[in-house]
């Protein structure tokens, strides 16, 4: 989730223009997409705790998100400047604030740190290639496992959240052009939880169980859909997040609890490297 | 800088788990930590097994995790002889109890057959989860209440040659799958009250489900659990529910309760410490109505896996932490356990686990705050372990998968994958914290002697020989009944004190105990059920270090009189009885 994520290519699309043509006015009062990813998880945030007081104390989530922006604005400054937009880092910083559990305050500074720092130090040819919030999530469930876990629970036992929850997040995925890439993925998960119960013995609805809980709505719709690290063509794009949801099988079946992460971790990379080169290819070609 | 930072996480992790004395050489433990522990329940007579019940064949996949309680020890002086004697739970089906009477000469000895307290385990009437002690007629003996996953019961000492089993005359609820109970003075009438917690909702006979769909909704918001029962003693031997009209309405996953004045009203508040859930802190609003303050207190914003409630005073500051145990397991579940500190003489709790070192006990169960090395500060025994099968195989993926799931998938017991003799938090290590009284504890379990990896369920402490020392009694899980018997170094003194109320219950649970010694005060509370399903003994035992003197002891009763004693004898047990209204 993290995005760095203002989806540039719609960005057009809503922006705040001085046009006076009557399309123009329309867009004017329509709100700029940036701000829609942003606006909706903190909608899932505040909706999930006030409902069911999620967060153990507001200052880890105020900590996560401030390290994000202060840390955004510094290197952002330093390396090209300029002041970056902050939405991006508000995104990794609120991600890192819900997904990141620990009964420590450290795990929020850090994680949220090391989200925005792969950013700016993880570069190929001026992409990033690895998914901010994914890489230092990741790196924390692997690198700290007995202080830091990842949220992995139920936010309370009523339908109805869920349902306004995966409502919200696929209007918005759509409206940012992303929709396809969402529901690829969350129809490989479901195909490959079969396979996976075909394997194991154990029942389709417990296999597929983990896609009913908070951190796959996050994963599937601020992560995967990342504009800045994914690959450029819409089939490729479909393709990358099946190859995510196969790599992720392989994992559970190996008993890995933050398969979604790791496998994102693993492909996201080399899709990404890929895309570089074929690019690279294409201009020098 | 991302170097660093991930440097970080790493050595920050280390540096969170790390336990600074692990290591078993050098000194002798009693001469590094004050004191050594050595298992000694065989040399003593104990050779109790727990053996766990056999539920609904429909819940065979997943048996070891439903049937997963039921070891448990409460400590009293039943025949008051002045030892104390100790009753420990059994769960499987047709097997029995044991009542250890305490001979005096270091030796204990199973009467519960003849004293009619063994043969109470059957799937007709449910098996024994736990027992806790409370003298309700105020006859000067104590009685005890058994609650199970079934029909609770009420047993009245006669005299200490017998029990007698009161009967559905009480006015005891009919069927509680219940894991805790505690007996308060809740209205200060003299008399001694029962609150009694279900875990599994109370329709459900888990030997013949009518549904599989019996498991909490949702692995930290179900309130799908058992009611909760607030029984008033009537004064004739016959019990009343109140818990409704009271306001306590809660449906919630209770595995532990304490009773305690947290607020300082006089009255005894209740801590509900909740599986599956937030913990419950109700406030007693003049013995007429009970409020939820868990939110507002800050002790019940936090959904975690509550297994403990147990008091004490860690900072020797007169104030009362509460404990409360949750579920830590490296790279999957990390809650860490809750030390509910008060914020100075607020009605807030901020918690001190990390910054004190006491968060980190694997799964944890009981955990009982004591001085066990008679050095002044209340120190902590913790027991922990869930199921220990498979030495080499865990359940905690699929557990962890299940657990996301919605309430439709993990509320049905068929949607739990089988266990397949995997293990889930096995062979734990335990935890011995010593309070430094400075604000940290440092674990020394492996080097005093409490090297057990058994699935501990209950603590309880008790000085068993008479010697002014805290002995440490630990029920396991389809284990063995452990008794570590404590040897503290010499030169360090102790005082205890055992009340007898008068207008106060006469088990003066309730009763709070301040001692001010050398610029030092300690307080502590009559407690009957403390911990998981355990009880320690009702005696107050202090330790003094160095110091051979007392200034003096203020008792707080539950009746609302203040007493003070000046300058009691150390390294001596005190009997007080609770003097007459206007007698100081």
């Amino acid at each position: 989730m993290s995005t760095d994520a203002p989806p540039r290519p719609e960005r057009s699309r809503g922006a705040i223009v001085r046009d006076r043509t009557p399309d123009a006015r329309r867009r004017f009062v329509t709100l700029d997409n940036r701000y829609l990813p942003p606006l909706l998880i903190t909608s899932i945030l505040l909706g999930a705790h006030l409902s069911y007081g999620i967060l153990e104390a507001w200052y880890t989530t105020a900590l996560a998100i401030g390290t994000a922006i202060g840390a955004e604005l510094i290197m952002g400054r330093v390396t090209y400047g300029k002041w970056p937009h902050p939405a991006s880092a508000y995104i990794s910083g609120i991600s890192a604030g819900i997904l990141v559990r620990s009964p420590l305050l450290w795990p929020y500074f850090l994680v949220s740190l090391v989200s925005i720092t792969s950013k700016y130090v993880l570069r190929v040819k001026g992409r990033h290639i690895w998914n901010p919030t994914n890489f230092g999530v990741s790196a924390a469930a692997f690198l700290a496992p007995a202080t830091v876990t990842v949220l992995s629970i139920q936010w309370g036992n009523v339908l109805a959240p869920m349902i306004i929850i995966w409502v919200l997040g696929s209007v918005i995925v759509w409206r940012v052009g992303r929709a396809h890439i969402s529901a690829t993925y969350v129809a490989s998960f479901l195909f490959f939880s079969w396979v996976t119960s075909l394997i194991t013995g154990n029942a389709w609805s417990a296999t597929v169980a983990p896609i009913t809980g908070p951190m796959y709505q996050l994963f599937i719709f601020f992560m995967v859909t990342d504009p800045k690290t994914t690959v450029r063509s819409k089939f490729w794009q479909c393709v990358v997040v099946f190859l995510i949801a196969f790599v992720e099988m392989i994992l559970r079946l190996n008993q890995v609890l933050y398969a979604p992460f790791y496998a994102l971790f693993i492909v996201g990379p080399i899709a990404m490297l890929t895309d570089i080169w074929l690019e690279s290819r294409q201009r020098t070609g | 800088m991302l170097v660093s930072s991930l440097v970080a996480i790493r050595v920050l992790n280390s540096q969170a788990t790390a336990t600074a004395h692990e290591s078993t050489g050098g000194a002798p433990a009693d001469a590094r930590f004050g004191f050594k522990l050595e298992e000694s329940a065989k040399a003593l007579g104990v050779d109790f097994v727990h053996q766990g019940p056999t539920f609904d064949s429909r819940l065979a996949h997943i048996m070891p995790q439903v049937a997963s309680m039921g070891a448990a020890v409460a400590v009293a002086d039943f025949d008051r002889d002045g030892w104390q004697d100790f009753y420990v739970a059994n769960s499987g089906e047709g097997s029995f109890n044991r009542l250890y009477r305490n001979k005096g000469d270091g030796t204990f000895v199973d009467v519960a057959a003849e004293m009619g307290v063994a043969d109470v385990n059957r799937s007709e009437t449910g098996v024994s989860m736990g027992a806790v002690w409370g003298d309700y007629d105020n006859d000067g003996w104590d009685d005890l209440f058994l609650y199970r996953y079934g029909r609770p019961e009420l047993f009245h000492n006669d005299q200490g040659k017998r029990f007698v089993a009161v009967g559905e005359h009480a006015g005891l609820p009919r069927w509680v799958n219940a894991n805790s109970a505690t007996w308060l003075d809740y209205d200060r009438d003299g008399r001694l009250d029962l609150f009694l917690a279900g875990y599994w909702a109370d329709d459900i006979n888990l030997w013949k489900l009518e549904t599989t769909k019996i498991m909490p909704e949702s692995f930290e918001y179900a309130t799908n659990g058992g009611r909760k029962y607030l029984l008033h003693n009537r004064g004739d031997g016959t019990f009343e529910d109140k818990a409704a009209a009271l306001g306590i309405t809660s449906r919630r996953w209770t595995l532990a309760v304490i009773a305690g004045d947290f607020r300082g009203t006089g009255y005894p508040d209740l801590f509900l410490s909740n599986d599956y859930g937030v913990s419950e802190l109700f406030a007693n609003e003049g013995g007429k109505h009970f409020v939820d303050v868990a939110q507002t207190s800050g002790v019940g914003r936090s959904p975690k896996s509550g297994m403990n409630a147990s008091i004490g005073d860690v900072f020797n500051d007169g104030r009362l932490a509460i404990y409360k145990t949750n579920i830590s397991e490296a790279g999957v579940l990390v809650q860490g356990n809750d030390l509910w500190v008060p914020k100075g003489d607020s009605a807030e709790y901020e918690n001190l686990a990390s910054s004190m070192g006491v968060d980190y006990g694997g799964w944890s169960w009981g955990a009982q705050f004591g001085d066990v090395n008679n050095d002044g500060a209340q120190d902590l025994y913790l027991t922990n372990g869930y199921v220990s099968a498979g030495e080499r195989s865990s359940y905690w993926y699929d557990f962890a998968v299940i657990a996301v799931g919605h309430s439709q998938i993990i509320g049905d017991a068929t949607n739990w994958p089988a266990m397949k003799g995997r293990s889930l938090s096995g062979y734990q290590r335990k935890r011995v914290w010593l309070n430094d009284g400075l604000g940290r504890f440092t674990d020394v379990a492996q080097v005093v002697g409490a090297r057990d990896t058994y699935d501990g369920r209950a603590v309880a402490l008790a000085d068993l020989g008479n010697r002014g020392v805290l002995d440490v009694i630990v029920a396991n899980q389809k284990g063995p009944l452990l008794i570590y018997k404590n040897t503290v170094a010499p030169g360090r003194h102790w005082i205890q004190f055992e009340l007898e109320g008068t207008t106060s219950n006469r088990s003066a649970i309730g009763a709070q105990v301040e001692l001010q010694w050398k610029n030092r005060k300690q307080v502590q509370q009559v407690t009957a059920a403390s911990g998981f399903s355990a009880q320690n003994q009702r005696r107050l035992h202090y330790g003094l270090g160095d110091a051979n003197a007392v200034d003096r002891v203020v008792i707080r009763w539950p009746s609302g009189q203040k007493q003070t004693i000046e300058h009691p004898a150390v390294d001596k047990l005190h009997h007080v009885t609770e003097p007459k209204p206007g007698v100081h």
